[in-house]
């Protein structure tokens, strides 16, 4: 327990800061997530032909390939990219992107492609007769959307956008690898000075079942409060 | 481009190796707990969900971690003769990955169990039929007809898990294609043809599974 101690001697404090890097970088990637479904949720259910191709491209390819790969590729090949883009515009120095943003990035295309089919599957399962009342009622289009559609689909899509929350939660272990310090890295860390890396990942593993736990708890909350009057 | 390829192909095995072992390995571990969540007894029944938990609250690399530099820590394992198993780093991947795929293996069976409908099994009983022979020949092959499409899902989230074998020093498809990243300073080639080829594997798996769908499939 002493090894858990807050202040200098114990690990308590780095954990806990750790413990909230981890929320943050997961809720950074979250609403990186979200803004990525909003661009290629309507791509996928667009009826033009090369869109659907866009928007399918997205989450085939990012449900298929590993997560490590878009953190390296990011990480690895963001520095080059930006310093070439940076390049042309004059500038010669070296240019280190910082491992929040990259994780943070990485995750939240990953979160993404999940949130687009979430999104994807919520508005298809809306009765089509509520597209065509609108349209008799004369309703514009992105009114019809705004204040119809969106409601509805954020509703019925809370169940599976929680899964996409616990994915996204555990998926920032990896960011672990480009050095960002949330609890997998301090864990690393912590194993690494005081050689006892089974208390360390034990606790790391609690920390992480706590964070599932209580958004869990969080989430059915929310899901009880939406579906009011359904 | 072309001169890495070889010694991508060369992790490719190493992945595929890695995925097939713990993919047998967490069928056999999620049958047996699936079976333990249906049992009626409390203690049994807490005990498998308890499992089931941990596995599917944790991030994959946290169990990795806890097996391959945890196990180490315990005297008493190192003394004995599972030492010579998890000493090496792949039979710990192999063990982290069945036991994780073995939890989310063991909630798809559960589920497919459960919405079997009860008049089969009222049927066989009518019938004569032993609780035995009702579950191999009845309960069994329904659930697994049932659960294809998420095992589907699941043998490829697997396929994806295994990149995580690689920080482990373990060089499959990622621990190549990192090691490509490092002697050429080249990452969008060597990641990108990792990603195409770890997509191709993906969309080989997706077939096979759809194939068996159509075939063997179930419907209600």
């Amino acid at each position: 327990m002493e090894l858990l101690s807050f202040g200098d001697t114990g690990w308590g404090d780095e954990l806990f800061f750790a413990t909230l890097m981890t929320i943050a970088v997961s809720i950074a990637a979250m609403v990186i997530g979200f803004l990525f479904a909003l661009i290629f949720t309507p791509l996928k259910l667009s009826k033009k032909k090369s869109l659907n191709i866009i928007g399918n491209c997205y989450t085939t390819i990012i449900r298929g390939v590993p997560e490590l790969l878009v953190i390296y590729l990011l990480f690895f090949g963001g520095t080059g990219a930006a310093m070439y883009v940076a390049s042309i515009f004059g500038y010669d120095g070296y240019i280190e992107i910082n491992a929040f943003i990259t994780g943070a990035l990485a995750i939240g295309i990953i979160s993404g492609a999940y949130s687009t089919e979430v999104f994807r599957g919520a508005i298809l399962s809306i009765d089509k007769g509520q597209f065509e009342a609108s349209k008799v009622l004369g309703i514009k289009k992105n009114i019809q959307f705004y204040k119809i559609i969106l409601p509805q689909m954020l509703r019925l899509s809370i169940p599976n956008l929680s899964n996409v929350w616990q994915i996204t939660l555990k998926d920032t272990s990896l960011i672990s690898v480009t050095g960002l310090v949330e609890i997998m890295r301090q864990s690393y860390i912590a194993a690494g000075s005081t050689r006892d890396p089974l208390f360390f990942y034990s606790v790391a593993a609690v920390l992480y079942l706590m964070l599932t736990f209580l958004s869990m708890k969080l989430i059915n909350k929310l899901e009880v409060k939406y579906s009011k009057g359904y | 481009m072309i001169s890495i390829f070889p010694s991508l192909l060369s992790g490719a095995v190493i992945t595929l190796q890695l995925l097939v072992s713990s993919m047998f390995f967490g069928l056999i571990i999620g049958l047996i707990f699936a079976i333990l969540r249906i049992n009626k007894n409390p203690i049994i029944n807490k005990f498998a969900y308890g499992y089931s938990y941990f596995f599917r609250g944790t991030p994959l690399l946290v169990q990795l971690y806890l097996i391959y530099y945890g196990l180490a820590n315990i005297e008493l394992l190192r003394n004995s003769f599972f030492w010579a198993i998890i000493k090496e780093p792949y039979w710990c991947a192999i063990i982290a990955f069945s036991l994780n795929t073995g939890a989310y293996t063991s909630e798809i069976l559960r589920s497919a169990f459960q919405t079997i409908k009860k008049g089969y099994i009222e049927a066989a009983q009518s019938l004569g039929v032993t609780k035995k022979i009702t579950f191999y020949r009845i309960q069994l092959p329904i659930a697994i007809k049932q659960s294809l499409p998420a095992y589907g899902n699941e043998i490829i989230l697997m396929l994806k898990g295994t990149s995580l074998a690689s920080v482990i020093t373990i060089m499959d498809l990622m621990g190549e294609a990192r090691k490509v990243n490092v002697l050429t300073f080249k990452p969008f080639e060597a990641f990108i043809t990792a990603g195409i080829i770890y997509l191709f594997i993906t969309f080989i798996i997706h077939n096979i599974i759809k194939y068996l769908e159509k075939k063997y499939g179930f419907q209600t």
